[in-house]
C-alpha cells in the first residue's frame, strides 16, 4: 500500500513540539516499513526553505536548544527516499523560487493533483 | 522606574495543539521581565500547561536521546515564568479552571498553581489594566 501525506495546517506547535508533528510521523512510519509520500501545500510550503531558523526562544531563565529545523526535516525525508512534492501555485504565491526550497522536492501543479492521488492508494489529509 | 501594570491572561488552547500557546507565553515572559502583575486564567485544554505529569521524552527521528533532545514541557516554561516574575518584582497568579481540571483528571499541577472559577477570571479582569483573551480556534 502506498499513502500520501497531505500538511496544509503549517506551524501548527512546532515550536513546542520541536518538529512538525506530520513530518515526523512520516518519518516513524517511514522507519518502520511504511510506503508515504509527502505533499506541502498551503502555508506548509514553507517548510521547505531553506532560510528558516526558530533558534533563541526563552521563557525566564529556560532557554530552547533544540528549536525545530523543519527544512532539514523535510530534506532528510528526501533523502530516505520518500518522494516530497510541494505545490506549484503555493510556492508562487509566496514568491518562493526553487534556490529557496532544500533540494530534492517534486514540484506539483494543482492540475496534476488528480493523478498524484491517483497514484496512492490511500490520501491521508491532516 | 516604569509603571508597574497589572495585565491578566486567559488562555484555552492545549499544550502542543496551536503556536497561539506560544504566542501568549512570549506576551507573559515579556510581562514578567518587567516585573508586572500577570494573572492567567486557564480555562479548558489550557489547565493541562502546567499539569505537573508531563515528561521528556527521547526522539529517534531526530536521533537525540532525552537529554539532547531536551524536549519543551510546558510545565517547566510555568514554572520559569513565575521564577522570572517573582525575580523581576512582580507575581504571577496562575489559575486553572477547577471543572476544566477535574474533567481532565488535570489535578497535579505545579507548585504555585491555583484552582479557580471563571468568577475568579471575572475578578482577576476587574482589577487589572487590560485582559487578553487568546482562545481557541
Amino acid at each position: 500500500m502506498k499513502a500520501l501525506n497531505i500538511i496544509e495546517c503549517a506551524y501548527r506547535a512546532t515550536i513546542e513540539e520541536q518538529d512538525d508533528t506530520i513530518v515526523w510521523l512520516t518519518h516513524a512510519m517511514t522507519a518502520g516499513g511504511a510506503d508515504l509520500g509527502l505533499l506541502l501545500r498551503g502555508n506548509a510550503v514553507n517548510y521547505a526553505v531553506r532560510a528558516q531558523n526558530a533558534a533563541g526562544l526563552a521563557f525566564g531563565d529556560w532557554r530552547q536548544t533544540q528549536p525545530p529545523r523543519l527544512a532539514d526535516d523535510i530534506a532528510s525525508l528526501v533523502t530516505k527516499g520518500v518522494a516530497v512534492y510541494v505545490l506549484a501555485e503555493d510556492l508562487a504565491l509566496r514568491g518562493l523560487e526553487p534556490g529557496d526550497l532544500v533540494p530534492g522536492l517534486e514540484r506539483v501543479t494543482r492540475e496534476s493533483l488528480p493523478g498524484l492521488f491517483a497514484a496512492h492508494d490511500q490520501i491521508w489529509h491532516w | 522606574m516604569a509603571e508597574r501594570k497589572t495585565l491578566t491572561f486567559a488562555l484555552m488552547d492545549a499544550p502542543y495543539e496551536s503556536a497561539r500557546t506560544t504566542t501568549a507565553l512570549r506576551l507573559i515572559d515579556i510581562a514578567a521581565r518587567r516585573g508586572y502583575a500577570v494573572n492567567v486564567f486557564a480555562y479548558e485544554g489550557a489547565v493541562m500547561l502546567p499539569f505537573s505529569r508531563q515528561q521528556p521524552h527521547p526522539n529517534a527521528v531526530h536521533g537525540r536521546n532525552v537529554e539532547e533532545e531536551n524536549h519543551l514541557l510546558t510545565k517547566d516554561i510555568v514554572a520559569a515564568l513565575m521564577k522570572a516574575a517573582e525575580r523581576n518584582g512582580g507575581k504571577l497568579d496562575w489559575v486553572n479552571c477547577s471543572l476544566c481540571v477535574d474533567e481532565r483528571g488535570a489535578g497535579e499541577a505545579i507548585e504555585g498553581v491555583r484552582r479557580g472559577s471563571p468568577a475568579d477570571f471575572w475578578r482577576l479582569a476587574e482589577a487589572s489594566d487590560n485582559t487578553l483573551v487568546i482562545g481557541t480556534r
